[in-house]
Parts: structure tokens; sequence; C-alpha cells
């Protein structure tokens, strides 16, 4: 991976990737610009977040980008939808074995304080600190998209690092919306209500979403919003997750990063993954796996057999 | 036909309705202008299409305190746009389908297709929808207080990290 950054760089204005944190669990953006930038790239399971996010607004420039399964999607569904250029980006794809949840982390280890190195061995994750060696299994402390992750690999790649993995088998346990669909709709509604009551309005899901890209003029932050009102409420709140979720109907690419990124871990992987549910039914693709294939909720079909007709 | 349910029984729910400016506006006019007995819950918006209809619309309805919402446009292939009801029949099924993940019954939205012609559908459409809200009853509101709506459930309070 580092030599074919290296070669591929002299023609790039940058490449973005992951270097380590202020600790050994936490990796932070790395804008790659010189050669000696190169050898502090990491992959790893702590390469969490997804830097496609970046993209859109690095428009005009050409930019490499180091890519899981997950990130190349968003990349390929901002393609899709012409927001950036081909010609433009140079993907660096790898095969990602899953990457960790510093929430479900903490829950089954407890706090970690300046660790010094994390291992993934097989199907362990072990965590070295001052105060000793920790381990875990690694389906309990990896993302939660990570445990049915049909992608591992980059969909689409200018260089390939590393061998292919194949995909995970479904997981056999429910999904977390199976589990949730087991609840009746005034208990869900009940549980929104609660979770929107501690919904800060931070819009963290929305800027680490690599799919919501009208930015400084999202309809949520708008002076004369007819959607949204400023205040903070449980029922506004909830009006601008369903903004947020409508507006990524056959367009999420299910990278999680809107819950990873919620100070309140509220669980927004749910409206989520229902929406991508639905819209997989219904028109029977995945979004994010094709550059070429039309929108779905831009075009229609006369007779659709998906949808039942209303006369 | 069972008596509508309206403002003469002191229970109307509030229904919205979004109607297409040139079927299913025209069907309730004809319907009005043949005097067809119509239940006085639904409250009409008209729209120039139904692919003006963002499906927010329904949602802010709905999270805004509507019992019910209709949205009605022309039959497919008959648009005045020629494919507006297509590109809102795919927003407004997608809408449907992930609304049961929100705890907002599905069955609160409908959507149909009436022409200005069809005055004896627009009718049944309008009494059936409205039997069917005030089945449901009025819809829960985000807006009450959580106590009552955990007090509905059946659930103690619980500690929400120091947030009201």
């Amino acid at each position: 991976m580092k030599q074919s950054i290296r070669e591929a760089l002299p023609g790039l204005d940058l490449v973005l990737g992951w270097e380590q944190g202020w600790d050994a669990l936490h990796a932070t953006p790395l804008f790659i610009r010189k050669a000696e930038d190169v050898d502090r790239l990491i992959l790893g399971p702590t390469c969490v977040q997804s830097l496609a996010v970046q993209l859109p607004s690095l428009k005009g420039k050409k930019v490499g980008i180091v890519v899981k399964g997950c990130d190349s999607r968003a990349v390929v569904q901002l393609l899709r939808e012409r927001l950036l250029d081909r010609a433009e980006i140079i993907l660096f794809g790898f095969g990602c074995d899953g990457v960790v949840s510093l929430k479900r982390l903490t829950k089954v280890l407890g706090d970690l304080d300046s660790v010094t190195s994390v291992k993934k061995t097989d199907d362990r994750l072990v965590v070295e600190s001052p105060d000793g060696r920790r381990e875990a299994a690694f389906d309990d402390v990896c993302a939660p998209k990570c445990l049915d992750c049909a992608w591992p690999n980059a969909v689409e790649s200018d260089h390939f690092a590393g061998p292919r993995l194949e995909p995970r088998p479904p997981a056999e346990s429910k999904t977390a919306l199976e589990r949730f669909e087991e609840k009746s709709l005034d208990e869900r509604f009940a549980f929104w209500k609660r979770e929107m009551e501690r919904c800060i309005r931070c819009y963290a899901c929305r800027n680490a979403c690599p799919m919501c890209v009208c930015r400084d003029k999202c309809l949520a932050v708008s002076r004369n919003s007819k959607f949204v009102s400023q205040e903070a409420n449980p029922s506004e709140s909830f009006m601008f997750q369903l903004i947020h979720v409508m507006h990524l109907a056959g367009r999420c690419v299910s990278c999680g990063e809107c819950e990873r990124a919620c100070p309140m871990d509220i669980p927004l992987g749910l409206l989520r993954a229902q929406s991508t549910a639905v819209t997989e039914e219904l028109f029977h693709e995945q979004a994010g796996t094709d550059p070429e294939a039309p929108l779905p909720l831009l075009t229609f079909k006369t007779d659709e057999e998906t949808i039942e007709e209303r006369d | 036909m069972p008596a509508s349910p309206g403002v003469d029984s002191g229970n109307e729910l509030r229904i919205l309705g979004f109607l297409c400016n040139w079927c299913s506006y025209g069907g309730a006019d004809s319907a009005g202008v043949a005097r067809l007995e119509q239940p006085t819950d639904l409250r009409i918006i008209r729209t120039p299409c139904t692919g003006r209809i963002d499906p927010l619309f329904i949602v802010r309805a709905l999270i805004n305190g509507a019992d019910g919402v209709l949205v009605s446009g022309c039959h497919p292939g008959d648009c005045h746009y020629v494919e507006g009801n297509f590109h809102a029949r795919r927003r407004l099924e997608t809408l449907k389908r992930i609304l049961p993940v929100t705890g907002i019954n599905p069955d609160r939205f409908m959507y149909t297709w009436v022409s200005a012609s069809e005055s004896g559908r627009w009718q049944e459409v309008v009494r059936e929808f409205t039997a069917r809200i005030h089945t449901l009853g009025p819809a829960p509101r985000m807006s009450d207080t959580l106590t009552e709506t955990l007090a509905a459930e059946g659930l103690p309070m619980q500690a929400t990290n120091g947030v009201k």
C-alpha cells in the first residue's frame, strides 16, 4: 500500500489515509502531501472513520484516498451521483476484516487509558496499556456493521493492497432491526421519543455522513427552514432525523458513521437499516455498488413490479 | 355506509389531504357539486401534482399532530406533467415502508389515485380513510410529555443523562 501511494503521489494533490492518534486505540485522518508523510500511514482495526466524507469538498483537486469496503461504497455512490469526477480520484483499496467500536470496546473492557498497542489476532482483540494486557472476542467489540459485512473489499480501486477477503457469513443472531421489530408500534414510538429527548441536535450524524452533501445548504439549518424549527425538543429532533433518513433513502451505504459519531449514543442505525432494507426490496439494488446505475428515486418504471397498484 | 363521524358528533380528527390540482382536487370538487356526503375531518391542500409532494410534507404533518395523511393524484399514466405521479409513487411507497421503524403507524398514511371524473370513488376513498383513522384514534404525539408516554407504555421514568 505505502509503495503504491509513494508511486502515485507525484501526480496527486494529496492522499487521504489514517495515522495513529493520541494513543494506539485512536486513528486520526492523515493528509499525505509529501513522500515522508507516507510512513505515518496505518491500516488496521482502529481505522474506523470514513474518509470519503472529505471528498466532495476537495472537488477540483486530484485526490488519492485509502478505502475499506464500506468507504469505497460511499465513493462509488458519490461518483454515481456525479458529485465526484472519477478522473480526479485515485482509490487505494484493501480488504478490511472489521474495525473496532470504541463504545462497544469500553462496554466490554471498561475505560482504557493510554493504550500502547492494539492487535487483532484471528477472532480476538488484544489491547495493551500500562495497566496490563486485556483482550476480548472481536465480535463483541467490533463495529456492529462489521458483524455481517458483505463488502469487506473495496468495490472499486485503482490499487489494491493485500489479499481479497471473503464476505462474512451473515450473523446467525437477529439483526438489531429484527429485534426492534418485535416491539409494537407504540413501543417503537415511545422508544424514539426517549432517544430524541437525548438528541442534542449537534449534527455530528450529518457531518460524519459521507452521503450528506448539502453541507451549508442543509434543510435543517436553513435560516427560514419550513421543516424544522431551531427549538430543541423531541419532535423537532425526530423531524431532523427523518429528514436525514428520507434524504438518504436509496443512497445510504450503511457505513454506520452516523451512529458512531453520535455523542449521545442514539441507535440511528435502526432508521438507516429500515430505509436500506426498503429500498433494496423495492428497487433490487444496493447503494454504492455500481457507479453507472441510475438513482432509484430519480427514475421510475411505468409498471412497478414491486409496488402494488392503488387503483 | 355508517353515518360519517365528524364535526356533528364532536369527535373530529385531523386528517390532511394533499390533492393533485388536475385530478383528485377536481374529483373532490365534483363530489361536492354532486352533493355526495363526506366526512368533515379532511383538510385539503391543493398541490400542482403529486410529484410536487416531498415525502417530508407527510412526515412533518404526522409529527406536527395530524392523525392521518391522504395523498391522491392522477392515475399512473394520466399525469398532466406526464411522469410526476410515477416519481411520486416511488417516493410515497418508500416513505410508507419506512414509517414502521419510526413507530408511526403506516396505516395513518395512504396514497391513492382518483381522477377528476370519479366523484363517487372520491367519496368512497374519504369515507374509508376517515373510518380507518377513527378506528386508530388520535395519533400519539412526540410533544406529549415523556412521563405520559412512559405511563401509557407501563414503564417507570428513567434517568436521561440529566436532560429534562
